[in-house]
């Protein structure tokens, strides 16, 4: 009993001297600060950091060829005696493989989306979703080889004239890669609407489908758009499978039978090669860098916009 | 049990020679292995408020959401017995999207879709195939449910502008769009301030005229207040089911008195 007594007193002492003391300024709590304030800003100094990189890099480029060639010109023909900048060539590359993927990617990504996450029984669920996420953790050199070596000769046996090397059948398989993104993005937001409005909906005598289409999606339309809007960046930075199998032409086309050479794919063959530095081929990369980094940023601020705008509150 | 026998305060005309509104004969429900209904019966009749009340976890909500239907969105669960709507079987060759816009249900909490006034009470008649005039509808469903004063101005500002009373108001408009003869309330005042609760009360009252009402509410005053008819339940079984005054003055049973007077619950 003393004994107690006598520890209580004297833990109460000490609380009293504690309370002088600032833990939160101790040098190991400062400590934990600082590493974990270190680790933040690594990463936002290395973004700012290629930014300024590709800035840098392209007033070296710009300074030989005029931004108004380099946006008017159609021909991109760097490694060629006579030198054409213009973007159009790789810029229509891209946009074709992009809107070919989201033909494929968004349809079949909202379908499964839906059917995840309204119609399929827990059994199915379970068993479909981390499938779908694995399409995800496949390499994209094993896309870009599936492309070239198993779709494009299928593709070829009913599209009469398909080149080998062709945007159609990078543009679906860049589709595929993409869909786990829009649909395991797509049915997250779908299931963040509340059950509640989905209840009163068939409460209301509402089918299945009505309410999925009527209730269901347009409460989760900001993160469906916004799905669709990151799988599309990843689609256009994308660039094994595009370099293994749409080509190195650059070629300004909207016929997704031709070969057509990407931004990414013309990136990834200029630094391969033998391109000597400072020369203004070797320039162009940045400015190409440039280009596709603004379309990426882009379109992520374009997905934050509408995530904030579109956003239907319950 | 007996729960069809004529009483003195119940509306004149109303009486168990016509017939149930709906009957439940011999409910059994489980969730997975839980037993949550046994042997329950029950007659409810038309143009009457019909309450439920008992304990949590008692199963009144559980039978509510049996008489349309709504407890089979839900998986693993399971039903035995029969469930009639003017003596037709809502469970045997029945769709439940039918059974529902019979039936129409109000929530606990109340859960407008997050659309304008006038686009959630168009909402279910236009699933249902109206093609009436949709403002006319809306004035009508909006006068029902008391909210037309209060709303008239801004049809087309966001329902969640609304107060929860208001909501709650806008939730039934929505429902009798729809134009159900019976209509299932789920504790529909329990979110809501002694004012709102006043009016949506009143409002029920109204309704009796030209639709059949079951209330589920933990408030025996309220039961006292609104229904005409009380059916108490403990542990997934009906104990007593009488005239609200009855049951409340006089009950049968042990359990029920226990009940009302608030010696458990």
């Amino acid at each position: 009993m003393a004994d107690s007594q006598q520890i209580s007193t004297g833990a109460k002492t000490g609380a009293h001297a504690d309370l002088a003391v600032n833990m939160l300024h101790s040098p190991k709590e400062r400590a934990v600060e600082y590493a974990l304030g270190f680790c933040a800003l690594v990463s936002v100094l290395t973004t700012l950091g290629i930014a300024a990189v590709l800035l840098v890099e392209s007033l070296h480029f710009f300074a030989e060829v005029s931004i108004v060639e380099f946006l008017t010109e159609t021909r991109w023909t760097p490694q060629f005696i006579d030198k054409h900048f213009g973007i159009w060539p790789l810029l229509s590359g891209t946009l074709l493989v992009t809107v070919i993927a989201a033909l494929v990617a968004l349809p079949i990504g909202l379908m499964s989306a839906i059917f995840i996450a309204e119609y399929a029984p827990e059994r199915v669920r379970k068993v479909l979703k981390p499938g779908l996420e694995l399409l995800a953790g496949i390499p994209t050199v094993v896309y870009g080889y599936f492309a070239l070596t198993f779709v494009t000769p299928l593709l070829q046996t009913f599209v009469p004239g398909l080149n080998i090397y062709n945007a159609l059948s990078a543009g679906i398989v860049v589709g595929v890669m993409i869909i786990p993104m829009v649909s395991s993005l797509s049915e997250d937001a779908i299931r963040a609407v509340p059950r509640s409005l989905a209840e009163g909906a068939y409460a209301l005598g509402a089918t299945r489908i009505e309410v999925v289409l009527r209730v269901m999606v347009p409460g989760a339309v900001s993160g469906i758009v916004a799905s669709f809007i990151l799988a599309l960046s990843r689609a256009i930075g994308e660039t094994m499978i595009v370099t293994l199998a749409a080509g190195a032409m650059p070629n300004l086309t909207a016929n997704p039978a031709e070969s057509v050479q990407t931004m990414t794919a013309f990136i990834v063959n200029v630094s391969l090669g033998d391109t000597p530095q400072g020369t203004v081929e070797f320039y162009s990369l940045f400015a190409v860098g440039l280009v596709l980094f603004l379309m990426t940023l882009s379109m992520n601020f374009l997905a934050n916009l509408i995530i904030r705008r579109y956003r239907e509150r319950y | 049990m007996e729960t069809n026998e004529r009483n003195g305060s119940s509306p004149a005309g109303q009486g168990a020679s016509e017939g149930a509104k709906v009957r439940v004969e011999n409910l059994d429900f489980w969730y997975g292995a839980n037993h949550v209904l046994k042997d329950v019966s029950l007659d409810i009749r038309a143009n009457e408020v019909t309450a439920f009340i008992g304990p949590s976890g008692c199963g009144k909500s559980t039978l509510l959401r049996c008489l349309n239907r709504m407890n089979e969105l839900i998986p693993d669960t399971r039903l035995e017995g029969r469930v009639l709507i003017d003596g037709r079987d809502i469970y045997r060759n029945a769709d439940p999207v039918m059974v529902r816009r019979r039936i129409g249900m109000v929530f606990q909490k109340p859960n407008p879709f997050p659309k304008t006034i006038f686009e959630n009470v168009i909402w279910g008649a236009r699933v249902n195939g109206y093609k009436g005039d949709e403002a006319d509808l809306v004035e009508t469903c909006l006068r029902k449910a008391a909210l037309w004063e209060e709303v008239k101005d801004r049809l087309h500002a966001q329902a969640y502008g609304l107060s929860g009373g208001q909501q709650q108001r806008l939730c039934i408009a929505r429902t009798l769009a729809v134009a159900p003869d019976v209509v299932l309330m789920d504790e529909p005042a329990s979110a809501l301030d002694p004012i709102a609760t006043a009016k949506l009360e009143e409002t029920i009252l109204q309704l009796k005229e030209r639709y059949t009402i079951i209330i589920v509410t933990h408030n025996m005053q309220q039961a006292g207040r609104i229904s005409d008819r009380t059916a108490f339940f403990y542990m997934g079984e009906l104990i007593e089911a009488d005239a609200t005054e009855q049951l409340f003055t006089r009950p049968s049973r042990k359990r029920t008195e226990d009940y009302i007077t608030g010696r458990f619950g």
